[in-house]
């Protein structure tokens, strides 16, 4: 690893100690000698087994559910619907009040994509727990169901979720979450050439090794210790208090090393079930999702739509840009209302644009519900913006590095949402890029600075 | 459920136990004999994150049959070590940054020490072939590549 010293050489104090340095990790020797403990890696006496029976539709009216011969089947200990959740309807990010709960624990009325939880069985083993599973009988009065987000905000599209009223979210600044900046009708009139491009992408799942899962056991004191891979503690733990109307302190929530998580394991999915199910039988439950539900049934990266239209001079100056970007969240918020606005912020990209006005929207459909995976609402815009950014130089005859460097933010420039640039580096980065890959770039470039003369 | 006697070798150390008939032997190390070191990631065969030695041959220990491991020597990743002193494998997966997470490790480390056990001083071919069948989502797997050629080396070096 090299430290490149010479960049903000006069900001910096030379006395850094680790930046450059190689250390070993921490947690290394545990990992190597089997010695590292996750959450499943503990063996408690009289365990249940918990099953989730899923809905095979996409979008369904529940009839009935008929649970009696789940129940009469050999080692079954318990076996849970909606009943039997305190409070069964929630969404993740009502503690920082973004709502309105949205979302079953376990389905009652309603399915609203292929897979939702609708009855736990639970069982002294896997294998029982499974064969009872089969058992229970659920009818279901399928209805029709939307899969792509431009049908989903036709006129005449069925409602995915009543929660909402509409097929997308409802912003406090109205139904996308905006920004704007100057003015981008006047920029594209000024341009000399204009572009406007749209960018698709796929729902994309983290498949970590180790499956999403927990154990919950009861400590015989009405208070509950969960062994947990989740990814969000806070989150974990106050949701399930609130989904179980018990307060924080019954709730011991026990983490640890991780086994993969790239953002699959931030939703809270296990625990709350698990803890109900550990509590209302007096025994450790665990519930582990199968490779099979970890990749179907686990939120996703939410797939996406970007439209992006620019005005560019032939100088290489950008001078308006104009997105419309659209985040399906599935059949719940979840993390996606958080993800769509993190993208409005984000569209400019580091590229200090004048004029520009951007819109995202968060829109539900019947799929599986998406939600974080690493660097959600930003990742895929700047897989968009970094395409976009290659053709307009294509389109001005501009060499692409150059191109990016005329447009590079410096600090003091003021970005689409109001946030003075502070700390800027891409200049530099790009210097060095062009170096250590010998590509070449005219010295005027070479000698700019993200600080100097701003 | 019915349960069977089973009885073998764990890392140099007898064991007996009672397992459900059926039971995988990933099952029986991991819930009865309490070596958590195996990890299930899939139970169906396809990550690699349970290999084990079973009379020295790679083993997906989520598709064992623990009766059938009776009078076998099963080896684990918590059986490396001897005497508090890493396997080369371990100190060059340490010294290469070769784990993340840590969950494939144990695992990946088994399917290599496989590989040198026959092959001491293998090329990379045949360490990309012989960690052809374990899953690792965080590194990449090129650190784990030179991970076990560099172990390769240490040990060639020891042996001359």
């Amino acid at each position: 690893m090299k430290l490149a010293k010479e960049y903000f050489a006069d900001q910096r104090q030379d006395d850094l100690n680790e930046l450059g340095q190689s250390r070993q990790r921490s947690d290394v020797p545990g990992h190597v000698t089997g010695k590292t403990a996750y959450f499943a890696d503990r063996n408690f006496p009289g365990m249940l087994y918990l099953k989730m029976v899923r809905s095979p539709h996409h979008h369904a009216r529940i009839r009935g559910i008929d649970v009696s011969e789940a129940e009469k089947h050999p080692g079954v200990a318990r076996v849970l619907t909606s009943k039997d959740i305190p409070h069964n309807v929630y969404t993740i990010l009502i503690l920082i009040q973004v709502g309105p709960e949205d979302e079953q624990v376990l389905a009652e009325d309603k399915v609203r994509w292929k897979g939702e939880a609708v009855v736990a069985v639970l069982a002294d083993s896997e294998r029982a727990a499974s064969e009872a599973a089969a058992k229970v009988r659920i009818d279901y009065e399928v209805l029709p169901a939307v899969f792509d987000m431009e049908q989903a905000l036709a006129p005449g599209a069925p409602l995915v979720n009543e929660y909402h009223g509409q097929n997308h979210y409802m912003y406090d600044s109205g139904a996308s979450r905006k920004v704007r900046f100057g003015d981008v009708e006047k920029g594209f009139a000024e341009a000399d050439h204009i572009l406007e491009q749209t960018y698709l992408s796929s729902p994309i799942e983290q498949a970590p090794t180790e499956t999403t899962g927990c154990i919950a056991v009861p400590e015989g004191n009405d208070r509950y210790t969960c062994y947990t891979n989740t990814q969000a503690m806070f989150f974990t733990l106050d949701n399930t208090s609130i989904i179980l109307q018990m307060p924080g302190h019954k709730l011991h929530m026990v983490g640890g090393t991780v086994g993969g998580g790239f953002g699959g394991k931030v939703d809270v999915t296990v625990e709350p079930i698990a803890i109900l199910a550990a509590k209302l039988t007096g025994r450790p439950v665990s519930f582990i999702y199968s490779r099979q539900e970890e990749m179907q049934i686990s939120s996703p990266r939410a797939a996406e739509k970007i439209v992006i239209k620019d005005g560019v001079m032939k100088d290489g100056r950008l001078v308006a840009r104009k997105v419309t970007g659209y985040t399906d969240a599935g059949a719940y918020s979840r993390h996606s209302p958080y993800g769509a606005q993190k993208g409005a912020a984000h569209y400019p990209g580091p590229y200090t644009v004048p004029n520009v006005s951007v819109d995202t929207w968060c829109v539900y459909t019947n799929r599986t519900p998406s939600s974080a995976m690493r660097g959600f609402g930003v990742t895929i815009a700047d897989f968009a913006l970094e395409v976009q950014m290659d053709k307009l130089a294509r389109l001005i005859g501009m060499d692409p590095l150059e191109f990016r460097f005329i447009n590079a933010y410096r600090d003091g420039d003021m970005k689409a949402h109001r946030q003075k640039t502070e700390g800027a580096a891409l200049i530099e980065c790009m210097q060095e890029a062009a170096r250590v890959s010998n590509w070449p770039v005219a010295d005027r470039y070479m000698k700019m600075s993200s600080y100097e003369g701003t | 459920m019915p349960k069977v006697p089973v009885q073998f070798t764990l890392n140099g150390e007898e064991k007996a136990e009672f397992v459900d008939s059926g039971a995988t032997l990933l099952k029986a190390l991991r819930d009865k004999i309490g070596d958590h070191s195996p990890k299930g990631g899939c139970h169906q065969g396809t990550c690699g994150a349970c290999s084990v030695l079973v009379d020295g041959e790679l083993k997906l220990s989520c598709l064992v049959l623990a009766e059938t491991c009776q009078g076998a020597s099963v080896t684990t990743a918590a059986g490396l070590a001897e005497n508090g002193v890493l396997h080369p494998l371990q100190r060059a997966f340490i010294d290469g940054f070769a784990a993340q997470c840590g969950f494939c490790t144990p695992g990946m480390l088994m399917a290599a020490k496989s590989l040198l056990d026959r092959v001491p001083n293998p090329t990379r071919d045949d360490v990309v072939e012989a960690i052809s069948g374990n899953i690792c989502r965080c590194t990449g797997y090129e650190p784990i590549i030179q991970a076990v050629l560099t172990a390769a080396r240490a040990n060639s070096q020891n042996a001359a």
